[in-house]
């Protein structure tokens, strides 16, 4: 039982906005560094709070912890109202925990104006567990977007090499991503007829008329080129790898591990079950486009990269295509992989894009082909580094292993072709991942590296940098080793929603 | 017409109604009056006293928000009160306070006289107020005049500069052209209605409800089309809607950055208000919905394309946001489609036009902040370093921006978020998907301009280059209105509570 006196959903929205506002309103800077260990505790707490009660908590219409708040807009069918189901809630849990991961190390660090810095961080944590937490299909956006913005301005102002026309770039890419998504978005909201941006009412509403095959087929078409773009399917990914090789750490931690998953979060909570008839039509196109694309070409360019942020950058673009492939495939047991493989994405990458800015300032470079033999100086961050290589490869053990297993097995039943060449990637992955480490921690130091190393030897990791890389450690760990606390919600959810998309 | 006729029609002259208006109008009088009784050294005070006037006005208003007069015509049908009507009144008012204040900043800079400036914002306030609830051909014409020569005099009222005087000029010529077609397009309007061998024909055919009427009896008539297309060009001049557009930057550049202010906004919003009653569901050419329809969709996507293409390449940022308003205009449009179906439609359009004076006016009052003396030099470069030397002007200027781009959490992201769904239902599917484009391409100017302030450093120019003009410190009655409408956008972006009622009302 949720037995707060407070709605737990909202305070871990609120928490961080409202310090973003006191800081913007003038909060001096001891204060703001203050409160912000705070404002990023509050909704890890939060999200660890739900998931520990989400099982004994009352259910409403397959949602815990509903509330709901009006904004004014009731007449339109629009008000703010939060709640988890069994997607959410693994979610909501990684955003908290990414969260917090990311805002102490942000906070610990020496950026520039660092009120600003972390107060653009706090609006993305705040819209971050608002896009979890949403069940009206108007805020899943809205909050999105929120998150989104802070995204430009700390590239633009924070950001290292070409931040400008990273920045740019990002910007008009994932401007026009959310423009199409909005458009699909307004399409579904008119074409149900239910005049109303709630999933629940959609969902009911739908269940009774169902929309017309071809309706349903146009708009997951609209809604898979925006969220496309927002999630950088193959070929709208090119401001991925650029704008997280540019991004200042703690905000590509946010943004690869957690915001991304916006797009692949509303194609399983909004696309499949409100239009089952579009994701069939659309499964092939999108699983050769995944497999080809995203799989392969880009895992073959990840293998050709010398810049280590580069290539997380493009590790990441090709993970998201197996997120793609679990789409594609439909079936429970795919949608649930892929649900499981956004967490452990989000905790894995996060944990990469933390330790290469750990790595940058040991080395001050990010360039593969002058590192070499930090093992000896920092057998610490080697040690998080290598498991962090495995995690993200799929190693059993790590929570991205059971994502990518369940995804390959939903597959085989969808097309074996496409599986064989998904699973050829995780060759790639282990290919340029393991390479990596060598290039970076092993084998003799490279002459630059040993100039470096002689001016200031690179010293291990602080504390301030371990706990963030520890906490995210573990909880990959954890769903590594108990993948049954997310899978069984998961597969709650899931199945509850195949019997109403069937009816 | 004997006398008896007049007497009856004088009957429902209810003055009372008009109260606003006469207030500003007499308190526009007021101001010449303390200027010739009040010694010079005193003059500091009038602007104070026509700030306090229009407050107290506004606030009358918003007193007699629901007044009894609401759905009821006064003086003879030439005006119809409606809660449409106290929300424009209560825009335009909003919209006197801030260039009062912004005009402040700008003629300190300048040796001219001051007090007329506020007294012909005053008196064209009023002709706005009064447009945005005529109901009747010839009052829309009378107070359309009223306020378009009120503007041509403060679109010059730089009168030593010649940027200032030739875009007083440019306004001159092609508002004038435009009140020609205007009255031509009435004028044809009228003759056809009172046509005594047409059904439905009246004698009082520029009373909105007869000309309803008449047109509603007459589906097809070639004269009545013609007038309705040449009245809607004379509206499409002053909204600045594409091919009427031409004139928007030379003018938007060479005028006083309060009256940049004034025609972007409350000029715009007068001409949508006018186009609202005439084009919506229920407006007076709803039957001829087959011609407008078309011509309104087309004016919409050309405008949109037009304005976000030309506001790419700009870098003066006073005909930047001149053409960043031609593509506002054309969103409105796309408001004004919809409408023909749509209910939500011209509430949606209402919310778009105040969080559109919400963020412009941040921005102007931004532009106002870093102009020289010559006012038409705004560069993008003079807005390098912004952010370090004052974070205050840089914030409101980056949500005033934000807001005027759409971006969430800012209430500028609401207002095209309801358009865009009233578009949606009334099925102009096309005109949508241009506009979502649009919103793409106007992000990269915004954004451009977002780029200047915060991530660009200001280095000198070596000696003899010219430099930028310095920037005046923020008082603290401006910082408090910039301040207020920067959390506006914020607080209208999260909670459209009081909107929200008005929004959904059928």
């Amino acid at each position: 039982m949720s037995n707060l006196p407070f709605d737990p959903l909202l305070t871990a929205i609120a928490a961080p906005l409202a310090l973003a506002l006191l800081i913007a309103l003038g909060l001096p800077k001891r204060w703001s560094v203050t409160l912000a260990y705070v404002a990023f505790a509050v909704p890890l707490l939060m999200a660890l709070h739900t998931w520990f009660h989400f099982s004994s908590a009352a259910t409403r219409d397959g949602y815990a912890f509903l509330t709901q708040y009006s904004t004014g807009l009731d007449g339109l069918g629009i008000g703010l109202k939060l709640g988890l189901n069994g997607i959410s809630m693994p979610l909501f849990a990684m955003a908290g925990i990414v969260g917090f991961a990311a805002g102490l190390y942000a906070i610990q660090s020496q950026a520039e104006r660092l009120k600003i810095y972390l107060m653009l961080l706090l609006i993305m944590q705040g819209g971050l567990m608002g896009v979890f937490a949403s069940v009206d299909v108007f805020f899943l956006y809205f909050f999105h977007e929120l998150a989104l913005i802070p995204t430009f301005i700390m590239v633009g102002v924070w950001g290292g090499r070409d931040r400008s026309y990273a920045a740019m770039k990002m910007t008009i890419y994932l401007t026009a991503g959310a423009m199409v998504s909005l458009v699909g978005l307004i399409a579904l909201y008119v074409k149900s007829g239910a005049n109303s941006f709630d999933l629940i009412a959609i969902k009911a509403h739908l269940a009774r008329v169902p929309l017309a095959d071809a309706v349903q087929q146009n708009i997951f078409g609209l809604l898979l080129l925006g969220f496309g773009v927002l999630v950088s399917l193959w070929p709208l990914h090119t401001w991925a790898p650029l704008g997280y090789g540019a991004a200042p750490s703690s905000n590509a931690m946010l943004h690869a591990g957690v915001l991304k998953k916006f797009g692949l979060y509303g194609l399983i909570q909004v696309g499949l079950p409100l239009l089952p008839a579009g994701a069939v039509h659309w499964a092939h196109p999108l699983a050769w486009l995944a497999v080809v694309g995203n799989v392969l070409v880009v895992g073959l360019v990840t293998i050709a990269q010398r810049d280590l942020k580069q290539m997380i950058g493009y590790s990441s673009v090709m993970h998201m295509g197996y997120a793609f492939l679990g789409i594609a495939a439909g079936s429970t047991l795919g949608v649930g992989g892929v649900v499981l493989m956004m967490v452990a994405h989000g905790l894995s990458v996060a944990l990469l894009f933390l330790l290469s800015t750990c790595i940058h300032h040991r080395t001050h470079t990010f360039s593969l082909d002058e590192m070499g033999g930090l093992a000896q100086q920092t057998p610490v961050l080697a040690a998080f580094f290598v498991a962090a290589t495995f995690a993200s490869i799929g190693l059993p053990g790590f929570a991205n292993f059971w994502g990518e297993l369940t995804i390959f097995v939903a597959l085989w039943k969808f097309s074996v072709p496409v599986t064989v060449l998904a699973v050829a990637g995780v060759v790639i992955s282990a290919i340029y991942g393991l390479r990596a480490s060598a290039a970076v921690f092993f084998g003799p130091a490279t002459e630059r590296m040993a100039k470096v190393a002689a001016q200031h030897p690179p010293a291990d990791l602080r504390w301030a940098e371990k706990l963030p890389a520890l906490i995210l450690l573990v909880a990959l760990l954890f769903v590594g080793f108990w993948p049954k606390s997310f899978s069984t919600p998961i597969d709650a959810a899931l199945t509850a929603k195949t019997q109403v998309a069937t009816k | 017409m004997n006398l008896e006729a007049v007497k009856l029609a004088a009957a429902d002259n209810l003055w009372s109604a008009l109260f606003p208006e006469l207030m500003l109008a007499g308190l526009a009088l007021l101001l010449l009056v303390l200027e010739i009784v009040l010694p010079k050294k005193h003059h500091v005070v009038i602007p104070d006293v026509a700030s306090a006037g229009l407050l107290g006005t506004l606030i009358g208003l918003f007193v007699n928000w629901n007044s009894s007069l609401i759905g009821a015509e006064t003086f003879n049908g030439l005006i119809h009160h409606t809660h449409q009507g106290q929300m424009m009144r209560a825009f335009f008012m909003i919209c006197a306070l801030l260039v009062c204040q912004l005009g402040r900043l700008t003629l300190a800079r300048q040796l001219m006289p001051k007090i007329e400036f506020y007294h012909i914002v005053l008196v064209v306030t009023a002709a706005m107020m009064l447009l945005a609830q005529s109901n009747h051909l010839l009052m829309l014409f009378v107070v359309l005049e009223t306020l378009t020569i009120g503007l041509y005099i403060l679109v010059s009222y730089h009168r030593t500069s010649t940027a200032s005087l030739e875009a007083g000029l440019k306004y001159l010529v092609m508002g004038a052209l435009s009140s020609g077609i205007l009255l031509f397009g009435i004028v044809l309007l009228y003759g056809v209605a009172g046509n005594p061998a047409l059904p439905a024909h009246s004698d009082n055919a520029m009373y909105y409800p007869e000309l309803t009427r008449f047109l509603e009896g007459n589906r097809d008539n070639f004269v009545a089309s013609l007038g309705i297309v040449l009245v809607l060009v004379g509206v499409g001049f002053k909204i600045g809607a594409f091919p009427f557009q031409i004139w928007v930057p030379d003018v938007y550049q060479g005028a006083p950055t309060p009256v940049t202010a004034f025609l972007a906004v409350a000029s715009k919003a007068a001409g949508f208000a006018v186009l609202m009653a005439l084009c919506g569901k229920h407006g007076v050419f709803a039957a001829y919905q087959s011609l407008t329809t078309p011509v309104l969709t087309v004016m919409a996507a050309a405008t949109i394309i037009f304005g976000n293409l030309s506001a790419l390449t700009q870098h003066n940022v006073k005909r930047l946001i001149g053409l960043s308003g031609v593509s506002h205009a054309g969103f409105l449009l796309l408001g004004v489609v919809a409408s023909a179906t749509s209910v939500l439609a011209t509430n949606a359009i209402y919310f778009y036009l105040f969080a559109y004076l919400i963020a412009s006016f941040a921005v102007f009052g931004v532009m106002t902040h870093l102009a020289g003396a010559d006012d038409s030099d705004q560069d993008l470069d003079h807005y390098a370093g912004l952010a370090k030397d004052s974070p205050f002007l840089a914030g409101v200027l980056a949500i005033g921006l934000g807001s005027l781009a759409g971006i969430p959490p800012l209430a500028g992201f609401m207002g095209k978020f309801l358009v865009f769904v009233a578009a949606y239902q009334s099925g102009a599917r096309w005109l949508l998907a241009i506009a979502a484009a649009g919103v793409v391409v106007s992000i990269f100017y915004y954004f451009g301009w977002i780029k200047a302030a915060f991530f660009e450093t200001w280095t000198p120019p070596a000696d003899g280059a010219p430099t930028r003009p310095a920037r005046t410190p923020v008082t603290w009655v401006t910082g408090f209105a910039l301040g207020f409408l920067a959390l506006a956008s914020v607080f209208f972006g999260f909670y459209q509570g009081p909107f929200g009622q008005f929004l959904t009302l059928k």
